[in-house]
């Protein structure tokens, strides 16, 4: 595939919620290149989690077009071009980690030896070795989310989507778990589609920040992050760190900071697929 | 290293684990048998006052016809029965034959009540048209069933105890459905999109996914099925004319309750250990089955 091909092309996507009809999403044109770390960030209920959603076929679209990989969500889904990551770990209590990290191989048909030298790797790959065996109730908040990051890896797929992966974690833990992140995705080239509140997570991780607005949901800026790779602790004190931080604000406020229905999204969400 | 010091930290954690798991068995012991002194206490305690006192209930008086002393009625289960044997010896075997009975009871009512679950979990529409009936199917009483089917069964040249089994299976069921259902739908729904995203068979989702997140409820409901298999089975074994299980002795032995009322208490006291140690199969299969954090299982 040319480098020319976006990983994720979405035209004049909208999502309107049948119950109460709430404009979700309204008229979103975005493109996504291979290898690019995208941020969405947002006000509550300004329709990221819907769009992260939208794009990895877990809900579908009252109008517009999604294209990945040059095909269809629903083909990319079939194909497992996605892996996702949530704000909770969402691991099997009743698997080991090893196994938890297994269970996307088990589904795509991966035989014993090739799942167990794949886990292996991403044991390594997320420094989780001497913690095969563990249950995830045995682990820190942070090593489950790093359970669930080399699970989402593990079949590598070619988009990572993670809803607020690191939300639900300490300042400490989310900043060394974002260092973790940068080299995981240099190491594994893959593409990295991540939903934040943060907006110094934002600007520390991504290649651009799409800033959103909503009611309804819009794109109202983007934002390039010309900082230089690799980024390392330094890049958080750097002017250009900051001048970038203020611009991101900046557009926020500008498309209005309205946290009114604080947490709706997920409501609606939840309504819409009958949960 | 920080990761080698979380592994030394859980480890760590891991051994205060087994240790709190040796002081709360202790504790379960000590409770078990505050549990039974207290009860003797009260029967006893029940008993001498109602005697002292003449108590007067109604027709009911308390003596040694009414309320026996415990200890009579264990020591009735050494002595011998008319036909030689010790009294134990011949409820053990009429226990046996009953737990067969109702093991094979259990086994058709889990596994029908678990296919029943699995079908109404896959299909809103047969839910909201089946529930009602299998509700209303429990609300029969087993007494006005059993004879139906023994005398449907027993037609049909199949032994006895078959006819006993296939009742308790029916009491079984119901609360297997229910809760495998509940517990089926358990499943975090992030967990389901998750399994969406690896492009998972519904099969694999319901294998994978569904039934491991339910087994938690499926023994929750096997430990109220697995003494109900009990009951059905005894209560079975009146209409089906039954001589070999607990059924048949309480039967007999209530038609002489006036001459020697330790044999019924005795008989009861057997029934009641065969259903404990019923649950207590289950809680084991729970303990080595189930995986899931420790605020999760009962």
């Amino acid at each position: 595939m040319s480098r020319r091909v976006s990983v994720v092309s979405l035209r004049g996507l909208s999502k309107e919620f049948s119950r109460g009809g709430v404009v979700a999403l309204q008229n979103i044109d975005l493109e996504i290149a291979p290898g690019e770390f995208v941020s969405l960030i947002g006000p509550s209920g300004c329709g990221k989690s819907t769009l992260l959603r939208v794009i990895g076929d877990l809900v579908e679209p009252t109008g517009g077009e999604v294209v990945v990989n040059g095909k269809s969500a629903r083909q990319a889904r079939l194909d497992r071009d996605y892996g996702i990551v949530f704000q909770d770990a969402v691991l099997y209590d009743w698997r080991t980690v090893a196994k938890n990290i297994a269970l996307p191989l088990e589904m795509g048909g991966w035989n014993r030896g090739r799942r167990r030298a794949r886990v292996g790797e991403m044991i390594e790959l997320v420094e989780l070795g001497g913690f095969e065996g563990h249950h995830p109730w045995q682990l820190s908040g942070g090593m489950q989310q790093r359970v669930s990051i080399a699970r989402a890896l593990s079949f590598d797929p070619s988009l990572l989507l993670m809803d607020e992966p690191f939300g639900a974690l300490d300042e400490m833990t989310r900043e060394r778990l974002n260092m973790e992140l940068l080299r995981i995705w240099e190491r594994a080239r893959s593409t990295i589609v991540f939903v934040t509140h943060s907006i110094s997570e934002a600007v520390f991780l991504s290649t651009r920040v799409v800033v959103m607005s909503a009611r309804p949901g819009q794109i109202t800026g983007v934002v390039e992050v010309d900082l230089p790779q690799p980024r390392n602790a330094e890049t958080r004190g750097e002017p250009r760190f900051f001048e970038l931080v203020t611009e991101v604000r900046e557009r926020l406020r500008a498309g209005g900071l309205d946290t009114a229905g604080e947490g709706g999204e997920e409501e609606l969400i939840a309504a819409e697929e009958g949960l | 290293m920080p990761v080698m010091a979380s592994a030394a930290v859980a480890t760590e954690r891991w051994s205060i684990l087994s240790a709190d798991r040796v002081r709360r068995g202790a504790s379960q012991g000590a409770m078990l048998l505050g549990v039974l002194a207290g009860l003797w206490a009260l029967w006893e305690g029940f008993k001498w006052f109602g005697e002292a006192v003449d108590l007067k209930i109604g027709v009911f008086v308390v003596d040694d016809r009414t309320l026996p002393h415990l200890h009579s009625i264990v020591a009735r289960l050494f002595e011998p029965t008319a036909v030689g044997d010790r009294l134990l010896t011949v409820l053990l075997e009429a226990a046996l034959f009953t737990a067969k009975e109702a093991a094979v009871g259990f086994a058709m009512g889990a596994a029908i009540g678990f296919l029943i679950a699995i079908v109404l979990v896959h299909s809103g529409l047969l839910q909201r048209g089946l529930l009602p009936y299998i509700v209303a199917s429990q609300t029969i009483p087993i007494l006005a069933v059993a004879p139906m089917v023994v005398v449907w069964l027993g037609g049909r040249g199949l032994p006895g105890w078959f006819s006993v089994a296939v009742i308790a299976a029916y009491l079984t069921f119901f609360p297997v459905a229910i809760n495998t259902l509940r517990g089926l739908q358990s499943a975090d729904p992030r967990a389901l999109e998750l399994m969406q995203s690896y492009a998972a068979s519904r099969w694999a989702i319901l294998w994978k996914l569904r039934v491991p997140a339910s087994l938690p409820y499926l023994f929750a409901a096997f430990k109220i099925s697995a003494t109900a298999s009990i009951v059905g089975a005894i209560i079975g074994e009146l209409p089906a004319g039954i001589q070999d299980g607990l059924g048949g002795a309480i039967l007999n032995f209530n038609q002489y309750y006036a001459s020697s009322p330790d044999d019924l208490w005795a008989t009861n006291l057997i029934a009641a250990l065969l259903g404990l140690s019923f649950f207590l199969l289950i809680v084991l299969a729970e303990r080595l089955i189930v995986r899931r954090a420790p605020e999760h299982v009962a």
